[in-house]
């Protein structure tokens, strides 16, 4: 069962496809480009369409998904942590 | 899907562009005209009112825009014919000559000096006569090329970037190669990946021009912004959906162009594409004003990927839903046209969910109502450059 895609395997984030995802569940990952299987441990509770993070981010990092910048963190986050605008932040406007 | 010797039904129009509906629609030039159109389309069976809350005292580019939106919408080829009402005849005229201009049937009526009564009953003769004219043309087979499609997706999430807009990339890609006219277009909502679009211009001047209105669109949002835009774009259903910047929002907004067509053109929020190809309609990103730009412009059929799960239709253009969102597919299914959430479990393959999506415009241009058509979805929303004189 896939509960999480990565764009690409240079992506600091995946997206939750299920629901229900709780903190300390094992989670398999699907990396699409690349057609890869990559396994996290959740590190919070996380909605269906929200992001995790794949890799460790420290604050002010650039955060990559799609292979491309879609914005900065605002706060370090741990891989399998909720990645979303609690700690992370537009670069733009 | 083997698009080489497609064909669709659809109503040749008089001026050679092909329609899949055919309807018969009362255009209110104003809003103190909503009233006798609204009467007209309820005496009158089998016509339709389109009612707006614009049309006085604007001026300038704003007024042409005014003008242009409701003679492109009379324009459209899904529409058979058309009954012009204005609160004055010198207006109601300006848009009915110009609608004639492709050669479709036209009557228009002022109010002034007959007052609602007489206008209305002079209206519903004239609609009379053009839906019972319009109710015995019949449909033709056309090749392909000949159908006109646009896209834009709304409530998105995360789930939109990896399902639903990859497959209006596909369906575009498969579709591109055989001169179909294509759309897409949500100006601000591409901020981040802009560079990915100006990469896929075909020629320097069709760049040129894409990053004039890129940067006359971000010039509006920075003139005119009190924040960053976090409670705007993303919206608070992308946000709840899972998006968290305009970035990420534009880098997945960017999948429906797929991966290998080029822009071959930019038109402005008036303007009609010249030939086949991708088009980028400079345009506002709120659903209702992107759709109802597109039908001004021509489009026959409208690709809407969701989210979270807006319910978005047009009085003239059909507009086909897909998604990719289990949940919503789930809580809103009566809304959802094709269902691509297979993508997202590995059930299914980009290649299978663009045919989907294919076969799904195929059978809606040969007229099988969409869902937002079937639910009376007829968001009618007219752009507006600047406040009223």
């Amino acid at each position: 069962m896939i509960h999480f895609v990565v764009h690409d395997e240079g992506d600091s984030v995946g997206v939750v496809v299920v629901e229900g995802v709780k903190a300390g569940q094992k989670l398999n990952g699907w990396i699409m480009d690349q057609d890869k299987d990559v396994s996290i441990e959740a590190k919070s509770d996380i909605p269906i369409g929200h992001k995790l993070a794949i890799k460790a981010l420290k604050s002010g990092d650039t955060v990559v998904k799609y292979g491309v910048d879609i914005g900065k963190t605002i706060a370090p986050i741990e891989v399998g942590e909720h990645t979303h605008v609690q700690n992370v932040r537009t670069k733009r406007w | 899907m083997d698009l080489k010797k497609s064909t669709f039904w659809g109503y040749k129009r008089e001026n050679g562009r092909i329609g899949v509906r055919n309807h018969v629609i009362i255009l209110p030039v104003d809003d103190l005209s909503n009233a006798a159109a609204e009467a007209v389309a309820n005496n009158i069976k089998g016509t339709m009112a389109i009612p707006h809350p614009y049309g006085r005292l604007q001026f300038g580019a704003d007024l042409d825009l005014h003008f242009h939106t409701l003679i492109g919408t009379g324009s459209n080829p899904n529409v058979a014919a058309v009954v012009v009402i204005c609160i004055e005849d010198g207006w109601a005229k300006k848009v009915a000559d110009a609608i004639a201009e492709t050669g479709k049937p036209v009557a228009y009526f002022g109010i002034e000096q007959h007052g609602d009564h007489d206008t209305i009953m002079r209206a519903s003769k004239a609609a009379k006569a053009f839906v019972q004219w319009a109710s015995e043309l019949r449909r033709e087979e056309r090749p392909l090329k000949d159908l006109w499609i646009s896209t834009k997706c709304g409530e998105s999430d995360t789930t939109s970037g990896c399902g639903a807009n990859p497959t209006v990339g596909n369906a575009f890609d498969q579709m591109y190669e055989h001169g179909v006219t294509l759309a897409f277009g949500e100006t601000t909502e591409l901020t981040g990946g802009e560079h990915l679009v100006s990469a896929r211009c075909r020629t320097d001047e069709v760049r040129k021009k894409f990053h004039f209105m890129f940067d006359r669109y971000q010039s509006i949002v920075e003139a005119h912004k009190t924040s960053d835009l976090r409670d705007s774009q993303p919206t608070k259903g992308n946000i709840a959906g899972g998006l968290t910047t305009i970035e990420e929002k534009a880098l997945g907004n960017i999948q429906k162009i797929g991966r290998k067509c080029l822009i071959d053109g930019v038109l402005d929020k008036h303007e009609t594409p010249t030939g086949p190809g991708l088009w980028f309609i400079d345009s506002s990103s709120a659903a209702a004003e992107m759709v109802t730009l597109c039908a001004a412009a021509g489009y026959a059929v409208h690709f809407f990927p969701t989210g979270q799960g807006n319910v978005i239709g047009n009085p003239i253009l059909p507009v086909i839903k897909l998604c990719a969102n289990p949940r919503t597919v789930r809580t809103m299914s009566e809304h959802i046209d094709v269902d691509v959430s297979g993508l997202l479990r590995k059930e299914m393959n980009p290649d299978q969910a663009g045919d989907a999506l294919l076969e799904c415009m195929f059978r809606t241009a040969n007229g099988r109502l969409t869902a937002a058509e079937a639910l009376g979805h007829r968001e009618f929303v007219l752009t507006r450059l600047y406040e009223s004189a």
